[in-house]
């Protein structure tokens, strides 16, 4: 595993962790219903203070069960991830074509037909692309960007 | 979590709608105006807009013992700036208020005016002001997002407590209600949420260094860094000479 994917495993690990501690250690155990919605809460907070206050209107589609309700909210969830495992397909495809389009231009063409090397240098394909491509620029394979910052320019946007 | 359909007096849901307007206006308009002059970016703003909507429906437990979501503006904000998240933050709200029967419509204006504007602004804020200081990039990033996540749910106290004032201790007494009904239950959530935002920005910096160049996200300084995609080279060069 690469040190990039180590840092990515490490950060959902840590995200996973802050879910899981308040239920392991029981933390909702003080509440008569734990772990519900910090909205429902503030509806009560509102009906403390405010003892006659009466929602004026209602929700026009409420779903009709606790089910539909998740079955919502995971479609929610598959949506947003469906377009941002595209995006990140996308660029990855892009990425890897550029990469076989420059390695077989540098190889002299001259076999013509690119066989069997589908599905190949994933995890080197800016590597390859930054010393077949770059003619010159030496020494960038490491660089593919492991998120240690650019560095430096204060004001980097360049929009007005 | 959103103040939920019918829970503010009808002249606090309009005064919030009317403050939100604007922006989502201006946001729409600055939306329009990207995609027309950089067609390329569109699957980048999809792709922002769909992390909000993951977010927005992970809810997740807290050391409260309660539960609340994350926001996901922080990474659009940073990205794009924040009138384009007016914009993506307010579908996503409409559809949860639509579909969810969370959230809601009289309170549409009051939700988006935390999540969608002063949301992305406090998160592209705090990350602007980092990197002016030269914080590292992931560093701000995660800041910005933890920002732009917690003030969101710190205006929703103050706007609750505004409708609903203590009647002994008046608006600071119902500000710490909330305040500990919303903004404390956040504060692990907002530390995933930066996290997470981290972690797309991290793929995003290998598999998009010309977008973000443009974006002005990276700069396109070191000749290997430009190398290392050759294909978005004139994109960076573009960004550089502008």
């Amino acid at each position: 595993m690469s040190r990039h994917a180590k840092i990515n495993t490490l950060l959902l690990a840590l995200v996973a962790a802050l879910a899981v501690i308040p239920l392991v250690f029981g933390l909702g155990d003080h509440k008569e219903e734990p772990f519900t919605g910090a909205d429902a809460e503030a509806e009560t907070a509102i009906t403390e203070i405010d003892p006659d206050y009466e929602p004026w209107f209602s929700p026009l589609y409420e779903p009709p069960s606790g089910e539909i309700e998740s079955a919502l909210f995971a479609l929610q969830a598959a949506l947003g991830a469906g377009v941002l495992a595209y995006y990140f397909g996308v660029r990855r495809g892009r990425r890897q074509g550029e990469a076989r389009a420059l390695a077989r231009l540098t190889a002299g063409a001259g076999t013509g037909m690119d066989t069997g090397d589908s599905g190949g240098p994933v995890g080197e394909a800016p590597a390859v692309t930054a010393g077949a491509g770059s003619g010159g620029v030496a020494g960038t394979p490491a660089d593919t960007g492991t998120g240690t910052a650019d560095g430096g320019g204060a004001d980097s946007r360049p929009r007005g | 979590m959103h103040i939920a359909e019918g829970f503010l007096p009808p002249a606090h849901a309009v005064a919030w709608g009317v403050a939100s307007a604007p922006f989502v206006v201006h946001g729409a308009r600055s939306l329009i105006r990207d995609v027309r002059e950089h067609p390329e970016s569109t699957l980048l703003l999809g792709a922002s807009g769909a992390f909000t909507f993951v977010l927005s429906a992970l809810k997740l437990p807290s050391v409260t013992g309660s539960c609340s979501h994350p926001t996901g503006t922080g990474l659009g904000a940073i990205l794009f700036r924040p009138p384009v998240m007016a914009v993506l933050g307010t579908i996503t709200l409409l559809f949860q208020a639509l579909l969810l029967a969370h959230g809601g419509l009289t309170t549409l204006g009051a939700n988006v005016f935390s999540m969608a504007v002063v949301g992305p602004w406090a998160g592209y804020g705090t990350y602007r002001l980092l990197r002016r200081y030269d914080v590292p990039l992931m560093v701000a990033v995660f800041f910005g997002a933890f920002v732009a996540d917690l003030s969101t749910y710190c205006v929703t106290s103050v706007q609750l407590a505004l409708a609903f004032p203590d009647p002994g201790s008046g608006f600071p007494g119902a500000l710490g209600k909330f305040g500990s009904v919303f903004a404390v239950t956040q504060i692990p959530l907002a530390v995933s949420e930066g996290l997470l935002t981290v972690l797309v920005m991290r793929m995003l910096v290998q598999s998009s260094k010309g977008e973000l160049t443009r974006l002005g996200v990276l700069v396109a300084s070191a000749a290997g860094r430009r190398a290392a995609n050759p294909a978005e080279t004139a994109d960076s060069a573009e960004a550089v000479t502008r």
